[in-house]
């Protein structure tokens, strides 16, 4: 923070210059050689830390927006806290923090039962009028001689850099309570995350383990306020663990993930914050957990959106190529084996772009499933053929399957098996052949002599 | 402060009110459509909105302040829906996601800034109202009025304009479609309101006020009624109240506490409008908790008066009407001694069903017996009582010990029809399970 504040200089209204740290700075920052810096990037990495954690929990219960209000319905606890004691040592603030918080959830879980009111509204009021009542209590500490709204300010944006070692042996000590409760209770919480009705039939006691679980949420959240700030700390709570959900379906690797990924945006936030200057450190942090979300739901392998797209576009493309195939056997039975099949007829078969339906082409003849015929026509080889008549024999079935079991009309049938045909595991295949006992190797179509327009 | 001033006072709750309406009607649909904390996630996002344009534009120039934060505020709905549509992430945590990188980042652009200039970040919260006073005190008309009353009107007439298109969408989207309207058009054009009302709320009020307004008036309205025109009506009219009311308590209420101090105006009417909620939730005639209450209540009293009818019936019914009436400490006895049932007891000599059978003794010892009214009431509950043991003896074949505790439950609920259907049902049974007699109807 020195280093950012003697890094800053009178600026002019057109100067949007940015001032980069000199290369010793950026190695004082790394190896936590300031005391200060130390101190806070130690104290934001635990807070990330237990947040992460605690807010997978959180997350997967769908309490992410009930973590807004619980920062938000803090304030009034910490300004009636301050004109009680009229001191700023920090503990009964964080005390009436604490107090006002939960009872802002008791006012959540409350008003949600009321009959016209929804989880999102309950949110939204205890929201909102918490924090106007915050605000109108601090408008009350301004007044009094030792009051100045500054000390309470650093709650609702947060002031990362003014935290002293005591405030991040809280942290730390709050992160450790965090841990053990969650290691202690993991059977527990992983029970009501899932399936909390589920859970109660079991026996489980649901709202003691709920209790003990939104307890480690306001707890957290309360040690937070002074490090990111009121508006800012639910981000911590739900970023990470939104984050982890990508890479992963267990929830043992989630919660680690997510408490990793929390310490790395509450590390790299913090160094940002130290090294540059006018870069308020709790809004960094909010940022670099933003980024790990970004890069999270683009880029991972397990529910990350490329992922899913390359999966879905490498089944549609193996479909369109299964169905040209298909198209080429179907006028091979009507005709003769190895007949060539002219491109046109192909491009009539479906409503193929001809840029498509060239690259299919092509595709077949890298894997040697078809070969160039007469008159400029295509015709499989014999591994085509054998590729094509599985497809076919597949698609044949599942329309005798659907007219005979499922009484659908024959006319009717060749859209579903066309969608089905595809993703046919051999184990359905086989017993669909158990149940079209009488099945021939290959079906005849059950369209035979209709007209097709 | 020193009373109330018309020029400066009058002004700013113009303003208050003016604003709180302006939320409330849109809010209704949020509410409505369960998207209250989209009202939340956009005030929140819209600062780097402001902050963006302000880098670029390098000027608080209003115009584009304005289109850069309702950009922002837009770009937060859509990146919501993108979000927990493409990365299959839960609606309510796509929001926080969104909504708390979008503020960190105008955070960290104000604070680039902010050598430059005053751009507030506490101000975007709540407000700077109290200088509209300061405006209006100076000289005439504060501009912020004729802002915020083109935005009044911008919102009255959209609601007016798509109130069948509205209405349609928020109770049922996938209707809306098949009758032809654009469901998803709808929810981007009351976003884009959300975002107008929010951003010109911001100077003078502040987000937490917008948020509360867009929320609480609607919801108590909701308490209120179930036609959503007089919703309409009744939330403008709770956010006006807010606002004049929260206006009078920062002007007087500082003097009746003794303190001398400025409140905030936005901050204050966050609290009456959340005071107003909490009326609602009490006192609404059909969902709120006191009438829910008396409800519970008045059903307890019936209840117990019944039980003291059936009591004394099957006390008459065991002593073949040769022993004595019952005392009134053996029926309080019997039922529990508490305040209910003494009430019970004289309620029921008032409605005439029971009576003092030896008036010369002390009340302890008084004798209590069934009059034929009474006689008559009683009868129906005991026949209900066993006609409904019978049932569930002979189409579940429950065991005999369990027929007596659904019955005493089931028998308070038993109208003489459904007795009458139960008795047709059974064929006219003479006996319950436990070859107890069952009541004939009388008459």
């Amino acid at each position: 923070m020195i280093l950012a504040a003697a890094n800053e200089r009178a600026r002019t209204i057109t100067d949007t210059g940015f001032e980069w740290p000199t290369w010793p700075a950026f190695w004082r920052t790394v190896s936590l050689a300031d005391y200060n810096t130390r101190v806070v990037i130690i104290g934001t990495t635990l807070l990330g830390i237990a947040a992460g954690v605690v807010g997978t929990f959180a997350y997967l219960r769908k309490r992410a927006m009930v973590g807004d209000a619980l920062s938000h319905a803090t304030l009034p606890g910490i300004a009636a806290a301050f004109l009680i004691t009229g001191a700023k040592s920090l503990p009964p603030l964080l005390i009436g923090a604490a107090i006002s918080g939960v009872l802002g959830i008791l006012c959540v879980l409350g008003l949600r039962r009321i009959p016209r009111i929804k989880e999102d509204a309950a949110i939204g009021i205890v929201l909102s009028v918490f924090f106007g009542a915050g605000i109108v209590l601090i408008t009350f500490v301004q007044k009094m001689e030792t009051g100045n709204q500054a000390g309470l300010d650093r709650f609702i944006y947060g002031k990362a850099a003014g935290m002293i070692f005591s405030d991040a042996a809280l942290i730390g000590a709050v992160a450790l309570a965090v841990l053990a409760g969650v290691l202690l209770m993991f059977k527990e919480f992983r029970a009501i995350c899932f399936d909390a009705e589920y859970a109660a039939a079991q026996g489980w006691p649901v709202m003691l383990v709920d209790v003990i679980m939104m307890s480690l949420v306001v707890l957290t959240t309360v040690v937070g306020l002074q490090a990111v700030g009121l508006i800012l700390v639910v981000a911590l709570l739900i970023i990470p663990a939104t984050a982890a959900r990508f890479w992963t379906d267990d929830l043992r690797t989630m919660t680690l993930l997510a408490g990793f990924f929390g310490a790395l945006s509450g590390w790299i936030g913090s160094s940002f914050s130290a090294l540059l200057p006018r870069m308020p450190t709790g809004a960094v942090i909010v940022l670099c957990t933003g980024l790990i979300f970004f890069i999270s739901m683009m880029f991972a392998p397990l529910r990350g959106v490329i992922a899913s797209i390359v999966r879905r576009e490498s089944l549609s493309l193996k479909i369109r190529y299964q169905n040209l195939l298909r198209a080429i056997a179907e006028v091979e039975e009507q005709a003769a084996p190895g007949i060539s099949v002219p491109y046109a007829h192909l491009l009539a078969e479906r409503s193929w772009k001809p840029r498509q339906i060239r690259g299919l082409i092509r595709r077949g003849f890298r894997r040697g499933d078809l070969h160039a015929g007469d008159a400029g026509g295509l015709a499989l080889t014999s591994e085509g053929r054998e590729r094509a008549n599985r497809v076919l024999r597949n698609h044949r079935l599942w329309e005798l399957y659907l007219i005979r079991y499922a009484d659908i009309a024959p006319s009717h049938v060749d859209r579903d098996a066309d969608m089905i045909e595809h993703v046919l595991s051999p184990e359905i295949i086989r017993e669909l052949e158990k149940a079209l006992a009488e099945a021939p190797p290959i079906p005849p179509s059950p369209h035979a002599g209709e007209v097709f327009a | 402060m020193s009373g109330w001033d018309w020029t400066s006072d009058g002004w700013v709750t113009l303003v208050a009110a003016m604003s709180a309406i302006s939320c409330a009607l849109p809010g209704n649909y949020l509410v409505l459509r369960k998207m209250s904390l989209m009202g939340d996630a956009i005030s929140h996002a819209v600062l780097p909105g402001l902050a963006a344009a302000f880098l670029i534009s390098q000027s608080r120039a209003p115009l584009p302040m304005f289109f850069g934060a309702v950009v922002v505020g837009v770009l937060t709905a859509l990146l919501t829906q993108a979000i927990s549509r493409f990365g299959r992430v839960e609606e309510g945590a796509a929001m926080g996601v969104i909504f708390s990188v979008l503020f960190a980042a105008g955070l960290i652009m104000i604070r680039q800034a902010t050598d430059h200039v005053d751009l507030d970040p506490s101000c975007v919260l709540y407000g700077n109202i109290e200088h509209i006073g300061l405006e209006a005190a100076v000289g005439g008309m504060p501009p912020a009025v004729t802002n915020l009353a083109a935005v009044l009107v911008l919102n009255v007439v959209f609601i007016i304009a798509f109130y069948k298109e509205l209405r349609i969408c928020a109770f049922d989207p996938a209707l809306a479609t098949t009758v032809g309207i654009n469901a998803n058009l709808m929810h981007y054009a009351l976003m884009v309101i959300v975002a107008i009302t929010t951003v010109a709320n911001f100077e003078s009020v502040g987000s937490i006020l917008v948020i509360a307004m867009l929320i609480v008036p609607a919801v108590c309205a909701h308490l209120l009624t179930d036609r959503l025109g007089l919703m309409l009506v009744i939330s403008a009219m709770i956010a006006g109240l807010s606002a004049v009311a929260g206006r009078v308590l920062v002007v007087y209420a500082p003097g009746w506490i003794g303190v001398e101090a400025d409140t905030n105006t936005a901050a204050l009417m966050t609290v009456v409008a959340g005071m107003l909620l909490l009326l609602a939730v009490l006192f609404s005639p059909e969902h709120g908790l006191i009438g829910a209450l008396l409800h519970r209540m008045s059903f307890a009293r019936q209840v117990m008066r019944e039980d003291i009818l059936g009591l004394l019936y099957r006390w008459h019914e065991m002593t073949r009407g040769r022993a004595r009436s019952m005392t009134r400490d053996e029926i309080l006895n019997a039922v529990g001694r508490n305040f209910l049932s003494t009430r019970a007891l004289r309620s029921l000599r008032r409605r005439g069903q029971i009576e003092i059978d030896s008036p010369v003794t002390g009340d302890a010892l008084h004798g209590m017996r069934l009059t034929d009214t009474g006689s008559r009431r009683a009868s129906e509950i005991v026949r209900g009582h066993r006609l409904w043991e019978t049932y569930l003896r002979t189409h579940f074949e429950l065991p005999l010990d369990h027929l007596h505790m659904p019955a005493e439950r089931v028998e308070h609920f038993l109208t003489p029809e459904l007795s009458a259907k139960l008795d047709d049902a059974l064929t006219g049974p003479d006996v319950d399970p436990h070859g107890k007699s069952i009541p004939k109807t009388s008459g």
